[in-house]
């Protein structure tokens, strides 16, 4: 079984966003970028079917800038075996469609059985690389999976549906499935994984720049605030007094 | 040129969301001067038709062929792609649900055309479409254009569009148009949809909520949630990554995964608000939030807000509500 796991950074949650002077994008400085959440799970999910199954190989693939090898590197860490880095210049991509091709290019002569990728990047958030790649490689695909059962050729994925419900689909291989998170519980790289990960190889390549992109953002900027939100200020004593307040006469809930 | 709204079923009617998508369908077309119609996917969909019968459209197209009776991506997405290049919209509008996220990318591939995701709005200037979504955990706005001017996918975040500005009208023409798919394209089979172990706690009749989100920290911190919830008497739900980390059972999620809730309060600690969570909580009638980032979305959504650290408020508020 040979799988890809397609895996993105972002810039974490905690990290402070600054608009760049260009408008397209934030001032990366202080931004602390992490391995994308529902990807983290893709990785953990795609170890777990390797050491499953017994053999086989984890191959864990980025697109982005320099920086993105940071995180291949912590996929290497965890247990994948080997990295593919699709270099781009530009740290912003926002074409889902152009970073897909760049995707099929390098990859279709490796000849995946399975590509796991996290269902949507918390940065743009348009949710398609996985999808737009296992169409772009004749794959069966499936999005929001909340489980995977691999037995004799066949895969079986429990995909989350709405207001929690779920379905049980079985799919032909190969497949490019997107992952929920919530799946599994991530590891942590352990120090002789992140020691053995320094010697692994990560190829880089140069993705074909004739594509043009099919959409792009022009301008990132603050959303307005419309509501009048009653913000409670002070110490943390008067806020807690002021709230016991709001509850008892004006909410009336207790 | 048309403009083209993808109607998705939900429960036997037509989902909320393809209904909002109808209110933004018809807004591009009065503001491109483009007739719209809907499109249904599916097998023997004259019932799903009846029900648009009195919403203002051009034509309604159904797209029937036995092997779209259930839903699958490989059919739904040839399916579409042949109705795109027979009927050559210029825009394909759709909610963007989850059965839209697992096959609309597959259209995009198919066609070689852009998919413009999870909107909020859209605007027109010098007759250019520009779109505006969210990003970085709706912190920050994007605005998105089509590069070309070739037939673009669309699609709009719950509640973008409001389902009663539908413009209503008499009978749209219905139309079939034949959808060619051999056997064997369908290379997936889907079981009956299922819901986990019933839940305990019916949070859809609660009168007050206290929601813990990931700004709790750490499942040993729960108690603090728990035991406010205690003293005020209300019952406890969470955001996703909680019940994803296995702090709390799934039962107790609110948001497009799992409950829709309308308490009097919804008290929610630690929260940030991205659309998923929002959209099972909105309709609450008082929204409370306890967050130390002051720029986080759900403050624009609260009717009274608490800039500050949960872990120490929480155990203080607890103590101000029994003295
Ligand atoms: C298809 C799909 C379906 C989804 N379904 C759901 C769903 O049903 N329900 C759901 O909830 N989510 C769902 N999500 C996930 C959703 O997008 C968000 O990731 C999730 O709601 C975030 O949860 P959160 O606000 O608790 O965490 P975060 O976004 O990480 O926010 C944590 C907040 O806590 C604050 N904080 C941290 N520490 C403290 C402290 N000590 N005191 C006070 N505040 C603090 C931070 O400032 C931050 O604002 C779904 C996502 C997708 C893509």
């Amino acid at each position: 079984m040979k799988i890809a796991v397609l895996v993105k950074q972002v810039p974490g949650g905690d990290s402070p966003l600054r608009i760049s002077d260009d408008q397209l994008w934030v001032i990366e400085d202080n931004v602390n970028f992490i391995t994308n959440e529902s990807d983290a799970y893709a990785v953990e999910e795609a170890l777990q079917l390797r050491e499953k199954s017994g053999e086989g190989e984890v191959v864990a693939v980025s697109f982005g800038p320099e920086r993105t090898q940071r995180t291949i590197r912590e996929a290497l860490s965890k247990g994948a075996d080997r990295g593919i880095h699709i270099e781009d210049s530009y740290p912003y991509s926002s074409d889902p469609l152009k970073i897909a091709t760049a995707l099929s290019e390098a990859l279709k002569e490796e000849q995946f059985d399975l590509i796991l990728s996290g269902l949507q990047s918390d940065d743009y958030g348009f949710g398609q690389v996985g999808v737009l790649l296992g169409e772009t490689l004749g794959m069966t695909t499936a999005t929001l999976v909340m489980s995977t059962e691999l037995s004799d050729g066949s895969l079986k994925v429990k995909r989350e549906l709405e207001s929690g419900w779920f379905q049980w689909v079985s799919l032909s291989l190969p497949a490019s499935i997107s992952i929920q998170s919530g799946i599994n519980t991530p590891r942590y790289p352990s120090l002789k994984g992140i020691m053995g990960a320094k010697k692994k190889e990560i190829k880089s390549v140069a993705p074909d720049s004739a594509t043009a992109a099919a959409q792009a953002i022009s301008r990132v900027y603050i959303p307005q605030k419309t509501k009048k939100t009653e913000m409670i200020e002070g110490t943390a004593d008067q806020q807690v007094k002021r709230l016991a307040e709001v509850l008892k006469k004006e909410i009336r809930v207790v | 040129m048309s403009i083209l709204i993808v109607i998705e079923e939900s429960n036997g009617a037509v989902h909320r969301m393809s209904r909002e998508a109808v209110v933004a369908g018809q807004a591009l077309g009065r503001d491109f001067d483009l007739p719209v119609s809907a499109v249904l996917l599916g097998h023997d969909t004259s019932d799903l038709c009846q029900s648009l019968d009195s919403t203002q459209l051009h034509e309604i197209l159904q797209a029937d062929h036995p092997l779209l009776g259930s839903y699958s991506s490989d059919g739904f997405s040839r399916a579409l792609a042949q109705v795109i290049e027979s009927e050559s919209p210029r825009y394909v509008i759709a909610g963007h649900t989850y059965m839209v996220r697992d096959f609309f990318p597959r259209v995009s591939a198919k066609l070689n055309i852009p998919f413009l995701a999870d909107n909020i709005a859209y605007r027109v200037e010098g007759g250019a479409l520009t779109l505006t979504k969210q990003i970085l955990a709706a912190k920050l706005v994007a605005d998105v254009a089509p590069a070309g001017d070739g037939p673009c996918i669309i699609s709009f975040q719950s509640a973008a569009f409001q389902e009663e500005d539908v413009a209503e009208g008499s009978e749209a023409t219905a139309r079939q148009v034949s959808i060619s798919l051999e056997d064997g394209s369908i290379r997936t089979t889907s079981e009956e949809p299922f819901q986990e172990a019933a839940s305990a706690v019916d949070l859809s009749s609660a009168e007050v909520i206290v929601s813990v989100g990931r700004g709790i920290g750490k499942e040993e911190n729960l108690p603090l949630a728990q035991e406010l919830a205690a003293a005020m008497g209300a019952e406890l739900a969470a955001s996703r990554p909680v019940v994803d980390s296995g702090w709390l059972e799934g039962y107790h999620q609110i948001g497009s995964s799992g409950q829709t809730v309308a308490p009097k309060l919804y008290f929610a600690l630690g929260i940030s608000g991205a659309i998923q969570h929002v959209v099972g909580m909105k309709g609450s009638k008082n929204i409370v939030l306890i967050n130390k980032d002051p720029d986080a979305p759900l403050f624009e959504l609260a009717d009274y807000g608490v800039v500050g650290d949960l872990l120490e408020i929480v155990p203080k508020l607890k103590k101000a509500l029994q003295a």
